[in-house]
């Protein structure tokens, strides 16, 4: 099975690597470039841990293999951070508001609420549960994620 | 989890797909969204040893339309059909059935090709496609040939596609004026995969008499029925017709039994389904003839 070279921009930084054909992109980025934010959960596609933000959408990087996004353009949770002392308003957000617990499945739900209030910036309750449907969490019964998302749309708003 | 080996190519013409294709055999699998095929792969539920990915086929994503219908290349992001405004306006039924497609991140990468290739049972696009009177675009190196809906799809995740052949266009005729439509399903929880989905379009002549109600299930395969159709011409739309036309559809209805619902359970669902989609495109077919 040959191997592949692969160059993509990952927040706003250029990687390469060579990867076997098969090598799903979560893998990739964690094992080849130690980009560990993004999560593993389910490897087929259901739980959402493994999302990032491909082009600005968000997508399941454990069902697309690393060779596709050869010149991708991805955002991932360590992107989101301004710097090592600030966090992002979404961050701050799901930490006032206790959206997370052990955080595994946090990450994905980070670049997915991004890519929602950039569509919505004002969304509803039931449009924030639509957006969110596709990820997963085990522990916080998804009400303090929901409060996080709304205050993260205000804070989104207060800063333009 | 991890897939087995396989060969990967990432043509970017057509041909070069086709040729591919028809060099490679059988062992091959053509990748578009990846969404269902990738998880099946990480499974080894499925282990191609020649995987053609067709992502880099700029030519195969386009959204038009053309002397009134509407072309989709076999490419084109399901999120994309779900945003389109010519098809938010000329096919809301499209569209509609689209937001119930899975979730956000899914549809992102989901193709319009890809999801009826599959032609997985409880589908959205297969069904609406079905109730749109479709026609479904072959391409190998050979040459062409067009399919309409009921001609495509032959049963669970079979579909009349050859090995050597990629679908690469869906063609949605115009819908007459004064045309309402609907699509609804149920599922266990949002997002799931659909125990049972149902769309109808309902066209109304000028007086509000029905001149024709189309309603689609899913099912092994997509289908209509022509008995229950034909029942509603002429007539006035009303609760009493469409409980008629919802009971002939669903008797005998082909519906699969599983771990999530039996086949009893979907028929009977099913038949709710049916009226209601059907008063819906009703009521919607009237507020466009208002417009």
């Amino acid at each position: 099975m040959n191997k592949r070279q692969v160059c993509m921009t990952i927040n706003g930084r250029e990687y390469r690597g060579e990867v076997e054909p098969r090598k799903l992109l979560v893998d990739f980025i964690r094992e080849d470039l130690g980009l560990t934010g993004t999560h593993v959960g389910c490897e087929h596609g259901v739980c959402g841990a493994c999302t990032l933000l491909w082009d600005g959408e968000p997508v399941r990087s454990c069902i697309v293999f690393a060779v596709q996004a050869n010149g991708a353009r991805l955002e991932t949770v360590e992107g989101m951070a301004p710097n090592d002392r600030d966090l992002h308003p979404i961050q701050e957000a799901f930490w006032e508001e206790h959206g997370l617990q052990c955080g595994f499945c946090t990450p994905g739900f980070l670049l997915t609420v991004k890519a929602l209030l950039r569509e919505r910036p004002h969304p509803s309750e039931r449009e924030i549960r639509e957006w969110i449907s596709g990820n997963l969490c085990r522990c916080t019964g998804y009400q303090n994620i929901v409060s996080a998302v709304q205050l993260a749309a205000e804070k989104l708003a207060a800063a333009k | 989890m991890k897939p087995a080996q396989f060969e990967y190519y990432d043509p970017t013409t057509l041909p070069e797909a086709l040729g591919l294709l028809a060099r490679l055999g059988d062992g091959v699998k053509v990748l578009a969204g990846g969404q269902s095929l990738v998880p099946m792969m990480n499974f080894r539920l499925v282990r191609p040893s020649h995987l053609v990915d067709l992502n880099r086929v700029g030519e195969l994503c386009y959204l038009r339309v053309e002397n009134g219908e509407l072309r989709i290349g076999a490419m084109t992001r399901q999120r994309e059909l779900e945003r389109s405004a010519s098809v938010a306006e000329q096919w809301p039924l499209l569209r509609e059935a689209a937001g119930y497609i899975a979730h956000v991140q899914i549809r992102n990468r989901g193709t319009v090709g890809g999801s009826l290739a599959h032609a997985y049972p409880s589908a959205e696009l297969p069904v609406a496609m079905t109730v749109l009177e479709a026609e479904f675009v072959l391409r190998s190196e050979q040459g062409e040939r067009t399919l309409r809906a009921e001609e495509f799809f032959i049963t669970h995740m079979t579909t009349a596609l050859e090995l050597n052949e990629i679908l690469v266009e869906v063609r949605v005729p115009p819908l007459p004026s004064r045309t309402g439509w609907a699509f609804q399903e149920v599922s266990r929880r949002y997002g799931d995969f659909a125990l049972v989905g149902v769309a109808a379009l309902v066209t109304l002549d000028e007086e509000g008499v029905i001149r024709q109600a189309r309603v689609a299930f899913t099912g092994p395969r997509p289908v209509r029925s022509a008995k229950a159709e034909g029942i509603s011409v002429g007539q006035r739309p009303k609760e009493e017709l469409f409980r008629e036309v919802a009971g002939v559809a669903t008797e005998g209805l082909d519906q699969d039994t599983d771990i999530h619902a039996s086949a009893e359970y979907r028929r009977e669902v099913a038949g709710v389904l049916a009226q209601r989609v059907l008063e819906q495109a009703a009521g919607r077919a009237v507020r466009r003839g208002h417009s």
